[in-house]
């Protein structure tokens, strides 16, 4: 048995096209990307980290509301998104934000998604998504269904779907995995190995060395990616997409990468369960670092550019909260006008009490 | 019109909607070579093909959540969950996703899917295949939850069900399955979701029911009768929403009421309705609303059903209670 566990374990390396230093390490590999698809690609990378910082600090100013920090893991969210069409179907985790942002979502929504605000879920026309997922794992059985819905219609779309490590401890994952197996669903799971579930190790999740073997049990392929790494990501989703909507079967897709801050803004320390060392270990694996080292060395990015970006980034972040400040508040009476499509008699009853309290 | 059993009804009903929408599908464990366990589902795979009734992995959570995926691709999704026992496996797919899906887009997605279950006792089931379990639904917004009495309304019901575009529980009793035939029309209709039947009018107490506590209150009523006790019969159909219109009207004519369900006391469709009837109604009240309902233990599978189960005669003896108070 063992020997088994072995061989298979033993199949799966980090694929990785850049390393830490920029260096191309599989040109086998290199995607089809042009110049301006790859400064496209670092400049939603450099806007996401800045979105993040100035959430964070929103959040502390209590402008915000819910929110899951994101830095160091553009390349794994960002490099996966990129690889879509604007047919394929996103299905978020509750740190998944910045896809759903480069799928469609108006930034300004964004922030209402994080205020609880429900115009914050209102995808616009033709956005194929909806919004992140609180309870770890849902979205996996669903994006099953959605790969499958694509299937029956003949569309030339995928599902994708995010989770972390904790999330492939559910029994939804593997639900999820083994029916869209099982329906040759047109799937993409994405599993970003952040290595910590809030505040437990991945070692402690299971006993498995990777999260991308779980595929061999559904009879699905499977691949562990350097997650830090924009282009392997990039490349590893492309394939997946194209074996999906050719009817080869979903993938899994593992990531390695890790989240620089705490779980939530909602009181986590992660001094609590990780170390400064680990920490400045996976800091030198910067996705943003690493990808500018990249550019430079082509000569398709400069300092002066990403500070240009970043200017430019904080501004459209300031017009943003100004437009989500602008959205009047959610009401009463508007929860309960969303909640059927013909409304049942106990809440006809409530709506005439509510809107009689909120007339007030 | 043709003579059928509630189960024939309900594959009626599905044969109807199949016919009608392409976007609607049929799954399940075993609904489709198989027919499904209780047969609800004979013939449709034969008829519609695979792409449209099929079997799916053994899994409710799995299959709660495909059924939301579907949804979210523009179908109709009718899955069965075998027996509502297993209902737990799925309870976040259903109560913490598609309920609240409409919700959870801003009102601009919906979850048109009607989870068919089989449930009820009397049928001497093992563990978990036989709980009434329509309470913890009910308290779930963003659900309807549907229970009919009879294969007309069996039919009605759930071809209403399926058009529908939030996501209905529809529960089949399973004593109820084949225990007899009515007339059902073989062409299609419907019959209105959140809406309460009077069965049987009466002057003297309202007696209200659901599923298969129907037909224990209608003998109830009869014996009733003999003794000089004029019973109003009201079957809810829909458990939630409740039908409160139709029940207080009833009450204020007879001005006494009995409450009935196979479901344990404790909490559920029978605790709500008592409570909205004395919030709505208490001047036209004679005596307090009584409740006919199972012991708050887990369900007496196999050992004791008959006396752990409602029926006619503890129906009788809390109508007494309410007449003589």
């Amino acid at each position: 048995m063992k020997r088994t566990l072995e061989n298979i374990e033993n199949q799966f390396e980090t694929f990785q096209i850049m390393n830490e230093e920029g260096e191309i390490v599989n040109e086998d590999a290199m995607p089809d990307l042009s110049d301006e698809d790859l400064k496209e690609i670092m400049r939603r990378m450099v806007f996401t980290r800045i979105l993040d910082q100035r959430s964070i600090a929103l959040n502390r100013q209590g402008r915000l509301g819910f929110y899951a920090p994101t830095a160091g893991q553009e390349a794994s969210q960002l490099g996966s998104q990129f690889a879509l069409e604007k047919a394929d179907f996103i299905l978020p985790g509750y740190r998944d934000v910045p896809q759903l942002i480069w799928h469609g979502l108006p930034l300004y929504q964004a922030f209402l998604f994080s205020r609880g605000h429900f115009k914050g879920n209102q995808m616009p026309e033709g956005v194929n998504a909806v919004s992140p997922q609180i309870i770890i794992g849902a979205q996996i059985t669903q994006t099953a269904g959605v790969g499958l819905g694509y299937k029956k219609r003949g569309e030339n779309a995928v599902a994708i779907t995010y989770t972390g490590d904790g999330g492939a401890s559910q029994g939804d994952f593997y639900e999820g995995i083994n029916f869209a197996g099982a329906f040759g669903a047109q799937a993409i799971f994405v599993v970003q190995n952040n290595r910590f579930a809030i505040s437990v190790p991945v070692e402690k999740q299971s006993a498995a060395q990777t999260i991308a073997q779980k595929a061999v049990a559904a009879g699905i392929e499977g691949i562990q990616v350097d997650g830090m790494d924009v282009l392997a990501v990039y490349a590893a989703t492309k394939e997946a997409r194209e074996r999906a909507v050719s009817g080869e079967g979903p993938t899994l897709i593992e990531t390695l990468t890790y989240r620089y801050g705490p779980h939530t803004m909602a009181g986590d320390d992660p001094t609590r369960y990780r170390t400064e060392e680990e920490d400045n270990e996976w800091e030198k694996k910067d996705p943003i670092v690493r990808f500018r080292k990249f550019l430079e060395a082509k000569g398709l990015w400069s300092e002066e550019e990403e500070n240009e970006l970043i200017e430019k980034a904080k501004e459209d972040i300031k017009a943003a909260i100004k437009e989500a400040d602008n959205v009047p508040k959610q009401s009463v009476t508007d929860l309960i006008g969303i909640m059927h499509d013909e409304l049942p008699s106990n809440l006809q009853e409530q709506l005439e009490e509510y809107k009689e309290k909120e007339s007030k | 019109m043709a003579q059928m059993t509630m189960i024939q009804a309900i594959t009626d009903a599905m044969r109807t909607e199949l016919k009608n929408d392409e976007n609607v599908l049929i799954f399940g464990e075993d609904v489709g070579q198989n027919g499904g366990v209780f047969r609800a589902t004979e013939g449709l795979q034969k008829e519609f093909g695979e792409d449209r009734v099929f079997d799916t992995p053994l899994a409710e959570s799995g299959i709660g959540g495909m059924s939301i995926g579907l949804a979210l691709t523009g179908f109709r999704p009718v899955p069965e969950i075998q027996f509502f026992g297993f209902v737990y496996e799925t309870m976040d797919a259903i109560s913490g996703q598609m309920a609240r899906y409409r919700y959870r887009s801003g009102g601009t997605r919906q979850m048109p899917i009607t989870i068919r279950s089989p449930f009820g006792g009397g049928v001497h089931t093992p563990e978990l295949h036989a709980d009434s379990l329509e309470g913890l639904m009910a308290q779930q917004p963003g659900l309807r939850v549907v229970i009919p009495s009879n294969p007309y309304d069996a039919k009605g019901l759930l071809i209403s069900s399926i058009r529908n575009n939030d996501p209905v529980i529809f529960l089949e009793h399973m004593k109820l399955y084949r225990s007899f035939r009515e007339e059902v029309p073989e062409e299609e209709y419907t019959v209105d979701l959140d809406k309460a039947a009077v069965k049987r009018e009466g002057t003297d107490v309202t007696l209200i029911a659901y599923g298969a506590m129907v037909h224990s209150a209608l003998k109830a009523a009869e014996e009733l009768e003999e003794n000089g006790v004029s019973a109003e019969v009201i079957d809810l159909r829909t458990v939630s929403p409740v039908d409160y219109e139709t029940i207080i009207e009833s009450v204020k004519k007879t001005n006494r009421a009995v409450m009935i369900q196979e479901a344990q006391k404790q909490a559920g469709i029978a605790a709500n309705v008592v409570s909205e009837i004395q919030e709505r109604a208490i001047l036209h009240l004679e005596a307090p609303v009584l409740r006919v309902a199972a012991p708050d233990t887990v369900y007496a599978f196999t050992q004791a059903e008959s006396v752990w189960l409602p029926n006619h005669n503890t129906i009788v003896e809390k109508v007494n209670e309410v007449m003589n108070f």
